[in-house]
């Protein structure tokens, strides 16, 4: 057990603080502490460019094998990078579903010609992705999907709705669950198509949060095309692509994250400390809690990178989500009760808009964090099921009936 | 960076969970529970005859083994798995810590030695009846005699092992002080006149419980350990380390918890299934794994910073003791929960853990307590 960074890593902790450093006091000024969740709308074309200065720069994807552009660092330093990122309140992300769902998952199950295509743009920070796999009927029971793909000569064509879905009003392109056998049991006709959204059979449609922002989208498809190569994995198996692209979610890619945490736990405790809610006895023991919470947190990414090393995700790892979503909304409304009253007040702004503080934005948008990506429930089940060898919940093998065409006028 | 043990380390731990699946089953524990003594002396001399745990982590200096909090923390996962009896967590987490951190070298081969050989077993007396662990719960007084030396008075409570110890560490402190300064510590031989300690029934059976009353005990000066009056500093270093150990036995006990939970939850049948495909068991199983497996990183990590890094060790250790204590309990609760009636009785181990559990939570503070101190520890 050696729980000290080497002299390489350190380096390379330096480097990345270092660079981000320079560029969000130069140039990029503006961008600091701009974007990420309840706050995507801010500045997009400015973090556009922000992308692409990151590829450039060689800061993203820095897992990805040497061949498709990535710099095949480890584990330790994939970590180190999201640490710094978010010490440093660099921008939140835009490109990062395409780098850390889609990316990971070609290079799982990719064909050569996709990996060549679609993977040095991501690395580029120039081709933003999008996550089609929700719709009204199918959420948690993704195998439900019923949007469908039919073969037309040299491609797919697509027809249904996805729902849900982050960022699409930004997005390049889609990777999206389609039904392309009716007939075969449900987990065993899906296929993960890879889907230009910008197309006439395309119709996005920004749903509006609770948090008064839209950052998803209903997405609707009406004879949407895409080429017939563009099928990830083997026709009727994308059940199987899908599931890793959800490992990957749950897994490599929220060990950065800790550190958005904390700055959000710094400033809560700041104001605690100002107000006098920290000598409160209770929020103070809360506080404390949230403390522990987050450095437990901490320690198990440590103790989980370790033990994936291997390459595979460790029972141990499997309780990541439950436990930061489950962490992290109790800090939403921690951050609340610390401002007691004031935490109703919003910022101050034009008459009318409802622009609320970041402590409000994540005291709403942490109640999404036990949805999304599997609900605690699901989480629980997947626990329950394959950590510890517990009965499967009983489920129907049936796939859904066929999709009828519904156009965006019809649905409202 | 690399959070994992060496294989020489899992190879103790094997061993030790081989020897404890041997010498610490249920019967053992519920027979040592009931002795006086509140453990099996055959079993205590094989630990420290075969297994070498009392020498562990005393320097080799002092006639120890000199391996670090690591394995010890790798070790007393499986003692709390077991719930095993012995005046292990006394003597090795509690009253050598002590010395480890009070004593001066002559002191420490002194006292280490005999430890080390398991012929010496030892308890630290720091809580008084108001069960308080910081420096404002320490009111024994130490009066220095004219002629050298110093009288001990006051009462000692919660002591563990208090009744068998053959050697006691009492924290006192000079008349008339207050706070962390004016600490000492002692060790006192138990049949020195004037001490007289007794046995409390406690809920928990498997860790006895002891006061000691002091009544005019007059020791030699050579009895002081360390400096006169600045005994709070290496005594709250110890009791952060006692709190890592407890906290790796709280890992164990909760792991144990959820394995028999699991266990029965497969194989009890009501409505004609098995009751762990109720959806209500399995989450509840579920979130004693999240309990567990977050509970051990903190546990390896806070044995980590006692080895390695004092200064993480300030929040590593009041974390871990109260982030484990807590996990403990609601896998100890839960456990009886899923086993409904039959968790219920004398007979199903359930209530040993369930009591282990509740006892833990208590012995070096509260989850409170330890809460606090983190807060103290990192500003708020
Ligand atoms: C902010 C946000 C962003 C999102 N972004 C995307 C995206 O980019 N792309 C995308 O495809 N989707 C996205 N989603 C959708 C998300 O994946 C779904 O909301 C999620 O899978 C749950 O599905 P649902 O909303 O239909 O709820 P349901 O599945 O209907 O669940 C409702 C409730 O029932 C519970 N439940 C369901 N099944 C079970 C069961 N078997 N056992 C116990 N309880 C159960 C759930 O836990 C939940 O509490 C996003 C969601 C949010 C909130």
């Amino acid at each position: 057990m050696d729980l000290t960074f080497s002299a390489e890593d350190e380096a390379f902790r330096v480097e990345v603080r270092d660079w981000l450093e320079t560029q969000l006091s130069g140039e990029y000024r503006e961008l600091r502490g701009i974007g990420g969740p309840g706050d995507e709308h801010v500045a997009f074309e400015a973090r556009r460019v922000w992308e692409k200065h990151l590829g450039a720069a060689g800061y993203t994807c820095l897992g990805w094998p040497r061949e498709y552009g990535g710099r095949a660092l480890k584990l330790t330093q994939q970590m180190i990078y999201f640490e710094e990122y978010a010490r440093a309140r660099a921008p939140g992300r835009l490109g990062h579903i395409g780098e850390e769902l889609l990316g990971p998952t070609l290079i799982a199950f990719g064909s050569d010609a996709q990996k060549k295509r679609f993977l040095p743009p991501i690395v580029r920070g120039e081709q933003f992705w999008c996550q089609g796999y929700s719709e009204p009927n199918a959420g948690s029971d993704l195998a439900s999907v019923r949007t469908r793909a039919v073969r037309d000569d040299d491609s797919w064509l697509i027809t249904g709705q996805k729902t849900w879905t982050s960022l699409a009003h930004y997005s390049d392109w889609a990777f999206v669950l389609c039904r392309t056998d009716d007939a075969a049991p449900k987990h065993k006709g899906i296929s993960y198509l890879l889907v230009p959204m910008r197309q006439p059979g395309i119709t996005v449609r920004p749903i509006q949060q609770m948090t008064g922002t839209s950052e998803f989208n209903e997405v609707f498809f009406e004879n949407a095309h895409t080429d017939a190569d563009l099928v990830v994995g083997e026709v009727n198996a994308g059940w199987k692509v899908a599931m890793g692209t959800l490992a990957f979610e749950r897994g490599a890619s929220t060990l950065g994250q800790q550190l958005n945490f904390q700055n959000e736990l710094n400033a809560i405790v700041a104001i605690a400390k100002e107000n006098g809610a920290s000598q409160d006895p209770v929020l103070r023991q809360r506080l404390s809690q949230a403390i522990i919470g987050l450095r437990v947190m901490r320690y198990h990414a440590l103790r989980t990178l370790s033990l994936m090393q291997g390459g595979q995700l460790a029972r141990e790892a499997m309780i990541s989500k439950l436990y930061w979503a489950t962490w992290h909304r109790e800090l939403g409304k921690l951050a609340m009760d610390v401002l007691g009253a004031r935490s109703e007040i919003a910022e101050e702004s034009a008459a009318g808009t409802y622009d609320l503080t970041a402590l409000q934005r994540l005291f709403l948008f942490s109640r999404s964090d036990t949805i999304y990506a599997g609900s605690n429930e699901i989480q629980r089940n997947i626990l329950a099921e394959r950590a510890l060898g517990m009965p499967l919940e009983p489920r129907s093998l049936t796939a859904p009936t066929a999709a009828t065409a519904k156009s965006p006028e019809k649905i409202s | 960076m690399n959070f994992a043990f060496t294989p020489e380390q899992e190879e103790m731990r094997r061993g030790a969970r081989r020897f404890l699946g041997a010498c610490s089953s249920s019967e053992h524990v519920r027979a040592a529970m009931q002795s006086p003594t509140g453990f099996d002396e055959r079993v205590w001399r094989r630990i420290a005859n075969e297994l070498g745990w009392p020498a562990l982590v005393i320097p080799e200096e002092h006639g120890g083994v000199g391996l670090s909090y690591v394995e010890l923390v790798a070790i007393l996962e499986e003692t709390g798995r077991t719930l095993l009896c012995a005046p292990l967590f006394s003597t090795v987490c509690l009253a050598t810590n002590a010395i480890l951190a009070a004593a001066s070298p002559s002191q420490k081969n002194q006292y280490l030695g005999a430890i080390a050989a398991g012929e010496l077993t030892a308890a630290l007396a720091v809580s008084e009846p108001a069960g308080k662990w910081d420096s404002s719960g320490i009111h024994a007084s130490a009066r220095p005699l004219a002629s050298g030396g110093f009288a001990l008075d006051g009462t000692k409570s919660f002591v563990v092992d208090g009744h068998t110890a053959g050697l006691l560490v009492i924290a006192a402190r000079r008349p008339g002080s207050m706070g962390d300064d004016g600490v000492s510590l002692f060790a006192v031989a138990p049949n020195t006149p004037g001490l007289s300690r007794h046995a409390r029934v406690t809920m928990d059976a498997t860790r006895k419980l002891s006061d000691i009353e002091l009544r005019d005990v007059r020791i030699p000066s050579s009895a002081l350990l360390g400096e006169l009056g600045q005994g709070w500093k290496p005594l709250s270093h110890a009791l952060d380390l006692a709190a890592v150990a407890l906290a790796a036995e709280q890992v164990g006990g909760a792991q144990r918890c959820l394995d028999m939970a699991v266990a029965y939850a497969n194989e009890r049948e009501q409505f004609g299934r098995v009751i762990g495909s109720f959806q209500a068991i399995k989450h509840k199983c579920a979130d004693m794994l999240v309990d567990v497996e977050s509970a051990r990183s903190a546990s390896y990590y806070a044995g980590w910073a006692a080895a390695h890094s004092a200064s993480e060790l300030l929040v590593a250790a009041p974390l871990a003791k109260a982030y484990c204590s807590e996990a403990y309990f609601r896998c100890a609760g839960e456990n009886i929960q899923i086993h409904g009636g039959v968790g219920f009785t004398w007979e199903h181990d359930a209530h040993l853990y369930f009591k282990r559990a509740k006892s833990s939570e208590s012995l070096l503070g509260s989850p409170s307590y330890h809460r606090e101190l983190v807060a103290l520890r990192t500003g708020l």
